[in-house]
C-alpha cells in the first residue's frame, strides 16, 4: 500500500516520483570525493597520489568504493581498489563489507574487507578495516583525520594512518607486524565547499620487515615530503 | 528633487489607467526582478479600491484579487532576483502569488490551472475547510494533485477571518515561488482599529534547484553553514574562561558530534531573503501618513527560514497570531517560524522612514522593507545581531537544578486554584519568574550556590501568585505524562534524544534571550476570545520530532512518513498532542484542517494556531478538537524536513 502510494503519486518540480505532495524523502544520492590528489615533492621523481572514494545509495544503505593509487614517472606503482556494501549501524557509523583488490604492486592480491567508517566523538573522522587476504595474510588498517578551522574556508587537517600485517609478503614488500605509518598535515582553502586546493607535509615511515624489503629495493623507509594537491567532491 | 523614476511610480500609483495598462505586462516580469528597479518598490496599503489596487500591482508585485470566483494559473516563469536568470514557479505570473482577499461568510471558488509540465496543487494554509479542498495530493480526500494542463476547481465556504496564506503542496514548488497571502475580512469589525494594512510576506529564494539543495544536505549536512567554530573562537573562549571551562563547555558538543552553531540547514549562503518578493537591495516600501495605525500582516512563506522581525523605533502590538485574534501584546520583536502569521499594529509618529527588519534566525542575512511617509525618505537596515549559539538546554539536557520538579508544589490543589489564576497575567509573569526556565544557562560556569538563592526567590514568588504550572495535565497546562522515548527512536536514524525536555513557553528562543528588547514568546499569546472548546482532553498523543542531522534524515518517533501508519482521531474528540523535540533545530509543526490550541498556562484563553514552533530540546502541548472528517496532513513545515517528518491524520 505504501509502495503504491509512493509510485502513484505526482511528479515534483524538477524530477523524481513523490507522494503526499512531497518529494521522495530518501532519494538515490551519489557522491564522489577526491580526498587527496597531490604531488609529493621528494629528492628524486615526484610521485602523484590519488585517494578517492564515492558512494551511491540511500540514507542507510550505500554502495561504496575507494581508490588508493600512486604514480611515479607516469607509471602506476600502487593501485588499491575497494568495492563495499555500507550499512549504517549507529548515528555516526557505517559498517562496510566487501572486496579489496590490489592491482599494484604486482602480484595482484585480493582481500575480504570488513570495516567501520564514521565520526568519533570529538570530531575525529575514522576509517578502520580488517582485510583478510589469501593464505592467512591479513591487514589491519586504521585511519583518522581531524579538522581545525582557521576560518570558514581555511582548514588545517592532520591525518594519521597505520597498517599491520599478519604475515610477510616479500613480493609486495609487506612485512609482518607493524608495517607502516603515515602522518599528514594539510592546509586547504575551500574556494567553495566542493573545491579546495591545499599544501601540506606528509611523513611516511616503514617498520620492521617492511622497511627491510624497502631497503632491498633501494626505497626510502622514512620520508618527509612536501605536498601540493587538490581536494574536491561532487 | 524627485527623480524621474519616482515620478513614474507616483503617477502609476495615483493612477493613470493608460499608464497602468502599459505597465501591466512589463510588471508581471518586473516585480520578480530584484535588480530591475533601482527605486523603491512601494504600496499604498491593501484597503484600496480596485483601480488603485491595479496600480499597486504595477509596482509592488502581488495583485490583490477579490470576489467569490478566482482564476489562478500555475506556470514556470523566468525571474532574475540576484543577477542570474532562473526558472520560478509562479501563480498568475507573479512571485509572490496574488493576494486573495475573501470575505468571511462568503463561499469561494478557485479555478487552479496547471500550465506546467509537472503536477501541482494549492493548500490553503490555516483555512478550515473540507478535506477534499485542502489540496494535499494523496492525503486530502480524493485529491490526487492537478495534472499538467488540468484545472481543479476548489470550492469552500469561508468560515473564519484573518491573515493566512496559500502555497503549493507538491514537490519543492514552494521553494521556487508558489506562495501568496490570503486575507479574510471579518463580518464583525475586528477588535482593533487600523487606518491601512499591508501584507508583509517573508520568503527565501535560492538560485539553486531545490532538488540540488536537498542532495547537498544529504551529502554534507553543514554545507550551507559558514558560521562554524574556528580556532579563533576557541582561543577567545580559552582567554575568557580558561582551559578548564573551555574543555567543559565544549565537551558535550564534541561528545555528541554536534555544533552549537548549527541553527539553520540552509542559509544566506544560497538564500536571498525577500519581503513581498523583493530582495534586500531593492526592499519593499509601504507608505503611511503620520499618526496612522498601520496593520502589518506578517506571513512567513519561507521554505526553511525563521525570521526575527523588528522595526527599530516602533513598538509593535500583536493583535492576531495565525489569523486568530489574540489579546493585544506590545513588543519590540518577534520570531516568526516558517508558515506562521502575525498581525501587528504600528503607529509611526515621526516624519521619517522605518525599517522593517527581518533577520534570518542564524543571522546569515535579512529581508528588508520600509515604512515611510514620503518616498524621498529612506532608511538603511540596522546592523544584524551576532549569530546565536545553542545552549545545553536547547539539547534538552537535564538541568535538574532549574527543573520544574524542583519547584513543584506537590500538595497544590489545582481545582481550588483556578479561581485566583484567572486574574494572573501570565505574559507579565514571565518576566518575574521563569515558570518555564530559559535554557540559556551554562551549566559548567554556573554558580550553584547563587542559584540556590535565586531558586528560593522563585519559589516564593510562585507561592504568592498561586498558579498551577505547566505540566499539571489540566487543559491549558500541558501534559503531566513522563517523557518516554519509543523503541523506534533508537538506531542509526536518530542522533539525539532530549533527556529532560521542558515547556519553554516564555523562552523567546535561541538568539533572542539576552536582548534588551521585549521579544514575543508563546507565553504572551492569549486568545482574545474564551477558549472555544473548554473540555479536558480525553487522551494524549506523544510524538517526538526526530532525525539524524548529519545523515539529513527526519522523522517522528523515529519513523519516517513512508513507513508510518496514519494517526487516527475520533470525530468530535478533544485530544492533547505532546510534541518533544529530540533535535537541535526549531521545527514548525502544522496540522491541517483543525486548530492547534496551544497550551500556554491559561485554560480560559487558549490561543489557536495552525503552526507551532517546537524549540530544540523542548516540549510543547496543544489541544485539538477533531471536528473535521477525513484525511489531513500533519508535518514539519521546513520544506526539506517535511518529507520524513510527516504524518497523515485521519479523523473518522
Amino acid at each position: 500500500m505504501k509502495n503504491l502510494l509512493l509510485t502513484t503519486c505526482l511528479m515534483g518540480m524538477f524530477t523524481h516520483s513523490v507522494y503526499a505532495g512531497g518529494m521522495e524523502d530518501d532519494p538515490l544520492v551519489t557522491k564522489f570525493m577526491i580526498d587527496q590528489f597531490e604531488t609529493r615533492i621528494t629528492n628524486g621523481n615526484n610521485p602523484l597520489v590519488l585517494e578517492a572514494q564515492g558512494w551511491i545509495g540511500k540514507d542507510l544503505n550505500k554502495f561504496w568504493f575507494k581508490i588508493d593509487s600512486e604514480w611515479l614517472d607516469s607509471h602506476n606503482e600502487e593501485l588499491e581498489l575497494q568495492a563495499l556494501y555500507s550499512r549504517a549501524i549507529a548515528p555516526f557509523w557505517d559498517f562496510q563489507i566487501g572486496w579489496r583488490h590490489d592491482v599494484k604492486p604486482k602480484p595482484e592480491r585480493d582481500w575480504l574487507a570488513i570495516g567501520v567508517e564514521g565520526l568519533a566523538p570529538y570530531w575525529f573522522e575514522v576509517d578502520t578495516a580488517l582485510f583478510i587476504g589469501e593464505s592467512g595474510q591479513s591487514n589491519f588498517r586504521f585511519e583518522a583525520e581531524y579538522e581545525w578551522m582557521f576560518t570558514q574556508k581555511l582548514v588545517l587537517s592532520p591525518e594519521f594512518e597505520i597498517n599491520f600485517h599478519s604475515k610477510n609478503d616479500e613480493k609486495t614488500g609487506t612485512g609482518s607486524g607493524l608495517s607502516d605509518t603515515q602522518l599528514g598535515l594539510r592546509l586547504r582553502y575551500e574556494v567553495k565547499r566542493e573545491f579546495a586546493p591545499y599544501i601540506g607535509i606528509n611523513w611516511n615511515k616503514k617498520y620492521g620487515n617492511t622497511a627491510d624489503y624497502a631497503r632491498e629495493e633501494d626505497e626510502d623507509t622514512d620520508d618527509v615530503q612536501f605536498v601540493v594537491g587538490l581536494r574536491a567532491w561532487f | 528633487m524627485m527623480s524621474q523614476k519616482h515620478q513614474q511610480l507616483l503617477s502609476a500609483i495615483f493612477y493613470s489607467d493608460e499608464f497602468n495598462q502599459s505597465l501591466t505586462d512589463l510588471s508581471r516580469r518586473r516585480f520578480v526582478t530584484g535588480l530591475a528597479a533601482g527605486s523603491a518598490m512601494m504600496g499604498l496599503g491593501l484597503g484600496l479600491n480596485s483601480q488603485s489596487a491595479f496600480a499597486l500591482q504595477s509596482n509592488i508585485g502581488p495583485t490583490v484579487l477579490r470576489g467569490n470566483e478566482f482564476n489562478l494559473n500555475y506556470s514556470t516563469t523566468p525571474v532574475n532576483l540576484t543577477g542570474k536568470q532562473r526558472i520560478a514557479t509562479a501563480i498568475n505570473g507573479s512571485i509572490p502569488a496574488p493576494v486573495l482577499r475573501f470575505k468571511e461568510g462568503d463561499s469561494v471558488a478557485l479555478n487552479v490551472t496547471n500550465q506546467m509540465s509537472v503536477d501541482t496543487s494549492i493548500h490553503w494554509h490555516g483555512l478550515i475547510l473540507p478535506s477534499s479542498q485542502d489540496g494535499v495530493p494523496n492525503i486530502s480526500d480524493g485529491f490526487k494533485g492537478i495534472k499538467p494542463g488540468a484545472t481543479f476547481r476548489y470550492q469552500f465556504p469561508v468560515i473564519q477571518s484573518g491573515t493566512y496564506w496559500y502555497h503549493s503542496h507538491s514537490g519543492f514548488q514552494e521553494q521556487t515561488g508558489a506562495y501568496g497571502a490570503i486575507i479574510i475580512d471579518p463580518i464583525k469589525p475586528p477588535p482593533y482599529h487600523y487606518d491601512r494594512d499591508y501584507v508583509v510576506l517573508l520568503s527565501d529564494w535560492s538560485d539553486e534547484d531545490p532538488n540540488n539543495i536537498y542532495h547537498k544536505l544529504k551529502k554534507l549536512s553543514h554545507y550551507y553553514n559558514f558560521r562554524e567554530r574556528t580556532i579563533n573562537d576557541a582561543m577567545k573562549e580559552i582567554n575568557e574562561s580558561g582551559w578548564k571551562n573551555f574543555w567543559a563547555n565544549r565537551g558535550m558538543w564534541n561528545d555528541m558530534r554536534m555544533s552549537d552553531r548549527d541553527i539553520s540547514d540552509v542559509t544566506g549562503y544560497t538564500y536571498s531573503f525577500l519581503t513581498n518578493g523583493q530582495t534586500p537591495d531593492v526592499g519593499w516600501t509601504g507608505l503611511f501618513k503620520k499618526g496612522d495605525k498601520v496593520l502589518l500582516r506578517f506571513i512567513n512563506a519561507a521554505a526553511m527560514t525563521f525570521f526575527d522581525v523588528r522595526i527599530p523605533g516602533l513598538k509593535m502590538t500583536v493583535v492576531a497570531a495565525d489569523g486568530q485574534y489574540v489579546q493585544p501584546v506590545t513588543i519590540d520583536e518577534f520570531r516568526i517560524g516558517v508558515a506562521e502569521t502575525y498581525d501587528v499594529i504600528v503607529e509611526p509618529s515621526d516624519d521619517r522612514a522605518y525599517s522593517i527588519f527581518s533577520q534570518a534566525i542564524d543571522r546569515s542575512g535579512y529581508a528588508r522593507g520600509t515604512l515611510t511617509p514620503d518616498l524621498s525618505l529612506t532608511i538603511e537596515a540596522p546592523p544584524m545581531d551576532s549569530a546565536p549559539l545553542l545552549s545545553h538546554g536547547d539539547m534538552g539536557m537535564d538541568m535538574s537544578m532549574m527543573d520544574h520538579g524542583a519547584m513543584n508544589h506537590g500538595s497544590m490543589d489545582h481545582s481550588t486554584m483556578n479561581h485566583s489564576m484567572n486574574n494572573v497575567d501570565h505574559s507579565k509573569m514571565g518576566h518575574e519568574m521563569p515558570v518555564n526556565p530559559s535554557p540559556d544557562i551554562d551549566h559548567s560556569t554556573m554558580d550553584h550556590s547563587r542559584m540556590g538563592h535565586d531558586m528560593a526567590g522563585m519559589d516564593h514568588s510562585m507561592q504568592q501568585i498561586k498558579t498551577p504550572e505547566m505540566g499539571s495535565g489540566k487543559a491549558g497546562f500541558g501534559s503531566s505524562q513522563k517523557i518516554i522515548h519509543a523503541e523506534t527512536e533508537f538506531g542509526p536514524h536518530v542522533d539525539m534524544r532530549a533527556d529532560a525536555p521542558l515547556y519553554r513557553l516564555n523562552d523567546p528562543g535561541v538568539g533572542l534571550r539576552n536582548t534588551n528588547r521585549k521579544v514575543l514568546s508563546y507565553a504572551d499569546l492569549k486568545n482574545f476570545n474564551k477558549t472555544p472548546d473548554p473540555r479536558e482532553p480525553g487522551r494524549e498523543i506523544n510524538l517526538h520530532l526526530t532525525g539524524n542531522m548529519s545523515r539529513y534524515m527526519w522523522s517522528m518517533n523515529g519513523i519516517k512518513f513512508a513507513d508510518a501508519e496514519p494517526l487516527q482521531l475520533k470525530f468530535g474528540e478533544r485530544v492533547r498532542i505532546n510534541l518533544v523535540n529530540d533535535t537541535m533545530m526549531n521545527h514548525p509543526i502544522h496540522l491541517h484542517g483543525m486548530w492547534s490550541d496551544l497550551e500556554t498556562g491559561d485554560a480560559d484563553y487558549i490561543p489557536r494556531k495552525h503552526t507551532i514552533i517546537v524549540q530544540p530540546g523542548a516540549k510543547i502541548s496543544y489541544l485539538v478538537t477533531a471536528d473535521a472528517m477525513g484525511g489531513w496532513a500533519y508535518h514539519c513545515h521546513l520544506l526539506y524536513h517535511m518529507l520524513g517528518m510527516f504524518r497523515k491524520v485521519v479523523v473518522s
